[in-house]
């Protein structure tokens, strides 16, 4: 038996509403907020990167799951935000963490799915019997390019998850990829913003791979959408995991906990890892929760857990996903959030 | 702050990291050769609970190379749980809140950068603790 032993998140303090995004574009906030079901984003302070958020919901995890940080065989950092282009995140944090040196580290990518690509190797890695333990992060600052539509929901939050096989919170039932070769979404080395294809994003993108993850999922498993208690699928905003849930016959009750992006963003590859930690908070045990990513380019990880009697006794060793999205909030202006996130030019 | 002086002191600015003297259990912070309390020298490692009260502070608004952008911010001196004193920023904070007795707790940060192509240095900085 493999799953998750600990889980933990962290969002930044500052947000940035649609409006105020708006107003300097010339855009029309209330047409986005109702277009998108995107109302404010998250933002990192100027302090704060992947390794950072990744580090504070290591610890997060570490506190719920009481372990000896040293017993961690793997950290894997999925980000498409990583502070160096050459240079692992995985050892800064490792080492922040007290893991280091008997560890392996990986840094992936994978748009917005190298959070889950961490999740699937360290639980695999564990259920081979390779280590005891194995931690998972999926963290961004996402990059939105000034005035792009994108600019509205990249935000910053990281999710992290130790795997294990003893006092599991979640076990994994199951696992199914789906991926194809699809240019929807890109950043070029050096570049500082990402591209994309517009609305070629939402149907042969984002729609054809979860629909084909969840699809593959359900066949092998023999599971039908009624049979989950809980549903999380990668968010980009708001719109398209609920029009997706809609049409794979899953109804609001079941998505309704792990949807964080209506006021959280998009955290691209935090995304639907935060949307299970959110989850998690407020499961009870023995549920079924059936959590899809996406990532641009393109694919899909599903995975099946069932959660334990051991989520309840762990769950408040650390604080709630919508504790952190709620309280200790600061609105920024817009020239503000441009300063944070590096956007003015100044001379070298 | 150069390349090798960051990396020796990764241990206490990464994970507070500090020395406690196997004879009389005194703890250092940074860690120390020499224990203050009885001249020891073996120490075990351990690290700081990152949880302390503020006990003084101030708000540095001209600030020195490299941390202009992020001014004004404050400084502090904040006594660990564990009875060492440790000076640090106190950021996610609103200033005119800031007040000493205050509860902090530690957050691994960004503290500076060799500029856009340099090392970028990580430590512990202290933030208001509110629960999240």
């Amino acid at each position: 038996m493999v799953g998750i032993i600990g889980y933990g998140t962290q969002i930044p303090r500052y947000r940035i509403k649609v409006e105020e995004i708006a107003k300097v574009w010339g855009a029309d906030a209330e047409a986005l907020k109702q277009g998108l079901n995107l109302y404010e984003k998250s933002v990192p302070a100027p302090d704060e990167d992947c390794a950072t958020l990744s580090v504070g919901a290591a610890k997060n995890a570490l506190a719920r799951a009481g372990i000896d940080p040293a017993l961690i065989g793997a950290v894997y950092v999925g980000s498409e935000s990583h502070p160096y282009a050459v240079k692992p995140t995985g050892t800064i944090v490792s080492e922040a963490l007290g893991i280091c040196p008997y560890v392996h580290t990986a840094d992936l990518e994978f748009a917005c799915k190298a959070g889950t690509e961490g999740m699937f190797i360290a639980l695999h890695l564990v259920k081979t019997g390779v280590m005891k333990c194995a931690l998972a992060i999926g963290a961004d600052t996402s990059q939105g390019a000034p005035g792009d539509a994108l600019e509205y929901s990249a935000s910053a939050g990281a999710a992290a998850f130790i795997m294990g096989t003893e006092n599991i919170v979640a076990e994994l039932l199951d696992t199914h990829c789906y991926m194809t070769d699809t240019p929807d979404f890109w950043r070029r080395e050096n570049a500082h913003y990402p591209e994309h294809g517009g609305r070629f994003t939402g149907k042969p993108a984002y729609q054809k791979h979860v629909f084909g993850a969840v699809e593959a999922i359900l066949e092998k498993t023999g599971m039908k959408p009624k049979d989950f208690d809980y549903l999380i699928f990668h968010q980009p905003n708001g719109k398209f995991p609920v029009q997706a849930a809609k049409q794979l016959g899953f109804t609001e009750a079941q998505y309704r906990y792990g949807l964080l992006t209506p006021t959280l963003g998009n955290t691209y590859s935090g995304s639907s890892p935060m949307g299970l930690a959110a989850t998690l908070d407020e499961a009870g045990p023995d549920q079924l929760i059936l959590l899809v990513s996406y990532g641009s380019g393109a694919g899909s990880d599903a995975f099946v857990f069932r959660t334990t009697k051991h989520l309840l006794k762990n769950r408040d060793m650390a604080p709630r996903v919508r504790k952190q999205l709620n309280e200790h909030l600061k609105y920024l202006e817009y020239g503000e959030y441009a300063k944070f996130r590096g956007k003015i030019l100044k001379p070298e | 702050m150069n390349v090798p002086r960051h990396w020796r002191e990764t241990p206490e600015r990464y994970r507070m990291e500090a020395a406690k003297c196997r004879k009389c259990g005194k703890i250092s912070f940074p860690a120390r050769l020499i224990c203050p309390a009885c001249s020891n020298k073996v120490f075990d490692k351990t690290n700081l609970s990152g949880i302390g009260k503020l006990l003084t502070y101030t708000i540095i608004r001209t600030a020195p190379e490299g941390f202009e952008d992020i001014a004004p911010y404050a400084v502090g001196i904040v006594e660990m749980e564990e009875g060492v004193r440790v000076m640090g920023q106190i950021v996610d904070c609103d200033l005119v809140n800031l007040k000493t007795g205050d509860k902090l707790i530690s957050k691994f940060r960004r503290m500076n950068e060799e500029g856009k192509t340099g090392l970028i240095m990580y430590s512990y900085k202290f933030v208001p603790d509110v629960g999240i």
